[in-house]
């Protein structure tokens, strides 16, 4: 089959690999319908992601149909219509069972690595290195799903193929984000990077009952699209000063919760951002976390700073004098996504969260290296490039 | 450029790579009174779920050559089941070279003890894709070398 491959820094193509096949008796095999671009999968692209190697298979936010079934897999039968959680959770280990998915014990098929990197292996996730699981990535013709009965999920009738497969990835790690910062009525909560990531945190948020939703970034169309499609207020935080307009909109206090969706390939204007860059790339320090030391820096005293923008590494200037004297409370995670797929579901099927207008662009899985290109640069007004490899 | 910068990328790997080595070395060293250190998983299922006579195979095959200890974790967290080698384990065999090579006891009987918890909890060891990768290059050995090396000795 063909497949979209990491050959290198900056290097992807389309390659013909061997199908997947049944591995374990409770993985399925999907036949893809539709995948899509994540920020993510950019650092993995820039080389920011170590432990790649080059034919890699990449991608993780994906929708498709159940062609083939493994022996003890009880939900799924051949011919559903899946979308599933990008990162892979057994189901049973102690953290699938408290609902912190992406933690699972059971799912990196190598194990020790992440160990080595983070202290503690974390669960698998599709086509996302060796470190995070070693798994084939999803923008390919076919893809294998380990753990399927606990991962898929069948798309409820009335809910089109390209709604649902945000469902993936960028629609959990949003409401994740929302909800384990605890946003609740009457909340004043500032998003920073209006992504797919980005605008499904700010949408959760109102969801969850905050008064006012700000959203921070400077690319024109995207700022538009979040007002329009999100009904967030938005802020270009290249036409002003984000600490100080965040500040006068919340009345001298600071937004009570920021979220930060934009992870370690940062822009900024400031100095210290080539200072950033120049470190990054000598790999002195591995991520630019310039969006995180705004959101610290305008967090109202005691309010609480979720990063859902992936980071790979060690930071530089973190800045802790904050966390400490504001009494903040910073977390993080990668998506559980099982948790709330299904009630992700429901609601677009109640019509209560809409997601379609984020595929702006759809190519067949030929044109993917060059959709990568354009949502890397941010061209043409990409925000998720849909792949199709069915054409 | 381009270039360059897949330089940096090895060298993060590399690097990556010593800090998996570097941290299995420091490892404590075994107490010659009682024997090689014990290694221990978090399994989540009740003490009376887990029965010292009937773990899965990867470990049943060790007989009599291991000690088994099962216990109730902290709280809700499941049973800490922790096997070591019966009787002394030279330190030669716990060196850098064996590790490297892949021949400290140690690291089989972690992945037995990984493999074990995988089935107990989730019914089986999940596997990767196979192949790995369509092309291999340098890097990718190593970051095959690497991964299966890690797999041996980690806490999980
Ligand atoms: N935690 C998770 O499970 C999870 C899941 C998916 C994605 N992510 C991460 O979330 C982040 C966003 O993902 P995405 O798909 O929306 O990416 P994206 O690249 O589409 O969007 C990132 C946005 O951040 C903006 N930005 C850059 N610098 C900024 C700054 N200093 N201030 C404000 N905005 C800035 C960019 O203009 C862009 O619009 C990435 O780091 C991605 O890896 C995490
Ligand atoms: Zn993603
Ligand atoms: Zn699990």
């Amino acid at each position: 089959m063909k497949a979209l491959c990491w050959e290198g820094v900056n290097k992807l193509s389309v390659e013909e690999v061997p199908d997947p096949v049944l591995r374990n008796d409770q993985d399925v095999i999907v036949r893809l319908v539709a995948g899509t671009t994540c920020g993510s999968d950019l650092h993995l692209i820039g080389g920011y992601i170590p432990f790649m190697r080059s034919g890699d298979v990449i991608g993780h936010e994906f929708l498709g149909e159940v062609v083939e079934t493994g022996a003890a897999v009880r939900r799924h039968k051949v011919g559903d219509r899946v979308v599933v959680s990008s990162f892979v959770g057994c189901g049973r280990c102690w953290y699938c069972a408290h609902d912190l998915w992406s933690l699972c014990d059971n799912t990196n098929t190598n194990p020790g690595i992440g160990q080595a990197l983070f202290g503690a292996d974390t669960g698998g996730i599709f086509g996302y290195s060796h470190a995070m699981g070693g798994l084939r990535g999803s923008h390919a013709e076919y893809v294998r799903v380990p753990f399927a009965d606990y991962g898929a999920f069948p798309v409820p009738e009335g809910v089109d193929d390209t709604s649902a497969l945000f469902v993936s990835d960028s629609v959990p790690t949003g409401w994740m984000g929302a909800d384990l910062a605890g946003v609740r009525p009457g909340d004043v909560v500032a998003v920073w990077g209006c992504g797919a990531v980005g605008q499904m945190a700010a949408r959760a948020a109102i969801l969850l009952g905050a008064e006012r939703v700000i959203s921070i970034d400077r690319i024109p169309e995207r700022l538009e699209m979040t007002e329009r499609h999100i009904g967030s207020e938005v802020i270009d935080y290249t036409a002003t000063d984000v600490g100080a307009e965040l500040r006068e909109r919340t009345g001298g206090r600071g937004p009570d919760v920021c979220i930060e969706a934009v992870g370690m390939e940062a822009h900024s204007d400031s100095p210290v951002h080539v200072y950033d860059q120049v470190k990054q790339q000598l790999r002195l320090q591995t991520d630019r976390p310039t969006a995180v030391r705004q959101a610290i820096h305008a967090c109202r005293k005691g309010g609480t700073v979720f990063v859902l923008g992936v980071f790979a590494g060690a930071v530089d200037k973190f800045p802790l004098g904050a966390v400490i004297n504001k009494g903040l409370t910073v977390k993080g995670a990668q998506q559980h996504g099982q948790r709330y797929i299904p009630m992700l579901l429901d609601r677009l099927a109640a019509g209560e969260l809409s997601t379609s207008h984020l595929a702006t662009h759809t190519v067949p899985l030929d044109e993917a290296p060059r959709a990568y290109g354009m949502f890397k640069d941010k061209k043409d007004g990409c925000v998720r490039a849909v792949i199709r490899p069915g054409g | 450029m381009a270039h360059g910068k897949s330089l940096w990328a090895t060298a993060a790997v590399l690097a990556a790579g010593a800090a998996v080595v570097a941290r299995r070395v420091k490892a404590r060293p075994a107490d010659p009174a009682t024997g090689d250190r014990w290694l221990t998983v978090t399994i989540n299922l009740g003490p009376e779920e887990i029965r010292p006579g009937e773990l899965p195979s990867p470990l049943r095959e060790y007989g009599d050559r291991i000690e088994t200890r099962i216990r109730p974790a902290p709280g809700d967290r499941g049973t800490e089941l922790a096997v070591r080698p019966r009787g002394a384990v030279p330190d030669s065999a716990h060196s850098v070279r064996a590790r490297l090579s892949g021949d400290d006891p140690r690291q089989d009987l972690r992945r037995a003890l990984r493999e074990a918890k995988a089935l107990l909890e989730a019914g089986e060891v999940l596997r990767p894709d196979a192949p790995p990768t369509t092309h291999d290059t340098p890097g990718g050995k190593l970051v095959g070398l690497l991964g299966r090396r890690a797999g041996g000795e980690g806490v999980l």
